[in-house]
């Protein structure tokens, strides 16, 4: 097989992808996948070149939902970036405020009171049940297991999300914490509510293993396809549960004991081949830890405020300075990186996006593989198009 | 066995269809239209400016200080501040919004503009159903279209309302007898000064 870049350089200026040419009987065929396509998760493109059924060579193509969210931050005042960060992975809104609020609170050397420590990582968890919950069922979708594992994890998330919206006001864009602890204070009735769920969540995993672990149609679409070697995850900076699936034992909680994780006892769910199979396996476990985690942080909730007394909501000035604040989020490492110049704004303003990073090795994972598992590596990927473009 | 997972998870399926028969908790859907589940109390969806009393204009607890134009992050409210003063609450005069503009297709819902006013003028609504084939005309809302009464406000965030009503009735107190106090000691004062004063000097009033 070659590559021939036949019209790379034509006249009309339109940059088409090069030819490829096959060495073999037959043409290849170039099958652009994507922007609208539904298992691509959003507005992203693949340009795929075939061989048959084989992938030969996969070109990812970002940039269709590109906002402008890092520009656009630099000229607002740090509070007014908040709601933004909500829009970057729609799935887990809390987790990115929380990765926003921390490279704040480091800039500007803020303390976050106890209680507003544990409402965090209550609403952290929450966040990553609901998301793996319905990445599987994503997965599973464009499996062709027409919707219904997708509709079971729906309905546990929807549970979750009343939670969310009962307290933060709104079910996706939650816009809860703010840099010194939390918005409003959580209830009684409010803990009460997420005890309950929480006591049904266990049903619900079980439920979802009995539906899906030893399914054999699973188990033959998924084993030994799209393999991440470890030492290629580690070197592409993937993070998250894929690099887990990878069997690199690399999770922040553990290891950067932001917030109050370290007052924890849960374990680090780590794979072994690195196939699909693997990255779902792990996020099933994850969701059990999660589980565990809600159920020790839900015993101790402490009293006392939830908002620093001395934290300014607006017209702070951050000495100069810089901050990165990282957290485990569902997807990876969610990280943002500040430099203040002692003004009202960010002087820059980046984020480190896990679903970007983790999609770098997407071609990778898929050369070899026939066009129909594209998909499925796609979409164990676990990505959300609003933080890989932003 | 082969085939052994995927009659398990049939089993989990069939377990959930029948139950949708026997179980309310089983069956998590609503027709929408024709059933409706009730509003979460702390919903947000769009903006709307409190008013007390029967007066939208009068009663109007703005005073046009535009923080919430400032701080808005997708920069979707416009004021213009008004010439003349009103009367607010505790009876101080202020200037008050001339024109108070929230286009509803640029607001992203996300409360700043609640948080950081310092009078309890702007509250979210929890009114979704707002579909229109107007953009222009009918997601362009002004002072008139925003304005909701304070019983609107207690219907919709009962306990946030009365928490701000308990507020705002603190504020008018410890204002009128802070002007009371004025008042008293102005009139004590005058009244000393007429005493001690030559007869030829006029006496100086309170406020």
């Amino acid at each position: 097989m070659s590559i021939a870049a036949t019209n790379a350089n034509r006249a009309d200026g339109w940059n088409r992808p090069p030819v490829i040419e096959s060495e073999g009987e037959g043409e290849l065929l170039e099958v652009a996948m994507g922007p609208h396509h539904p298992s691509t998760h959003g507005v992203f493109r693949m340009d795929v070149a075939l061989d048959g059924e084989r992938v030969i060579r996969l070109k990812p193509v970002f940039g269709y939902l590109h906002r402008n969210h890092e520009k656009i931050a630099e000229g607002t005042s740090y509070l007014a970036s908040m709601p933004y960060t909500d829009r970057l992975d729609y799935f887990c809104s809390l987790t990115n405020n929380w990765a926003y609020a921390l490279a704040v609170e480091k800039l500007t050397a803020q303390e976050v009171p106890e209680r507003a420590q544990y409402i965090r990582v209550i609403l952290a968890e929450l966040t990553r049940i609901q998301n793996h919950a319905s990445t599987i069922g994503f997965l599973l979708q464009e499996m062709g297991a027409s919707g219904t594992p997708l509709m079971y994890a729906f309905r546990e998330r929807e549970k979750i999300l009343d939670l969310f919206e009962s307290l933060t006001g709104s079910r996706m864009m939650c816009n809860y914490m703010r840099f010194g602890g939390c918005r409003v204070d959580v209830s009684e009735p409010w803990l009460d509510a997420t005890r309950k769920v929480v006591a049904g969540l266990p049903a619900f995993v079980e439920e979802f293993e009995a539906l899906l672990s030893g399914n054999e149609i699973l188990m033959a679409r998924t084993q030994g396809v799209g393999v991440l070697k470890p030492d290629l995850a580690v070197n592409a900076s993937i993070s998250g549960p894929m690099l887990r699936a990878s069997g690199v034992n690399y999770d922040i909680r553990k290891i950067d004991h932001y917030g109050i994780y370290d007052r924890f006892k849960f374990r680090v769910p780590l794979g072994d081949h690195g196939d699909i199979y693997d990255r779902y396996m792990v996020r099933v476990l994850e969701m059990r830890e999660s589980i565990g985690i809600l159920n020790q942080a839900l015993k101790e909730v402490p009293g006392g405020p939830v908002m620093d007394p001395k934290a300014k909501l607006r017209g702070f000035r951050p000495k100069a300075g810089e901050a990165y604040g990282r957290i485990e989020a569902p997807k990876g490492e969610l990280g943002f990186y500040l430099i203040s110049d002692g003004s009202p704004n960010p002087y820059r303003y980046r984020v480190r996006p896990p679903s970007l990073i983790n999609l770098t090795v997407l071609e990778d994972m898929c050369l070899g593989q026939n066009v129909a598992d594209v998909v499925l590596i796609f979409g164990s990927v676990d990505i959300v198009l609003g933080e890989v473009d932003r | 066995m082969l085939g052994e997972g995927i009659l398990k998870g049939m089993l989990e399926t069939a377990k959930n269809f029948a139950g949708s028969f026997v179980s309310e908790e089983r069956l998590t859907t609503v027709e929408y239209p024709e059933q409706r589940i009730p509003t979460i109390e702390n919903t947000r969806v769009f903006p709307f400016l409190v008013y007390d009393g029967p007066d939208w204009q009068a009663g109007m607890r703005c005073v046009a200080c535009q923080i919430c134009e400032k701080e808005c992050p997708p920069k979707c409210i416009y004021i213009e501040k008004s010439k003349d003063k009103k009367p607010d609450f505790v009876g101080k005069m202020q200037i008050y919004p001339a024109r108070f503009d929230i286009d509803v297709s640029v607001c992203m819902s996300c409360q700043i503009c609640v948080e950081v006013c310092p009078f309890e003028a702007i509250k979210m609504d929890t009114q979704f159903e707002l579909a229109t084939d107007d953009r222009f005309g009918d997601l362009l809302l002004d002072r008139h279209e925003l304005a909701k009464s304070n019983e609107y406000y207690h219907s919709i965030h009962p306990a946030e309302a009365a928490e701000v009503d308990a507020r705002l009735a603190h504020e008018k107190a410890v204002a009128e007898a802070k002007a009371r106090a004025a008042a008293e000691k102005a009139a004590a004062d005058a009244a000393a000064k007429a005493a001690a004063a030559k007869p030829e000097m006029p006496a100086v009033g309170g406020r």
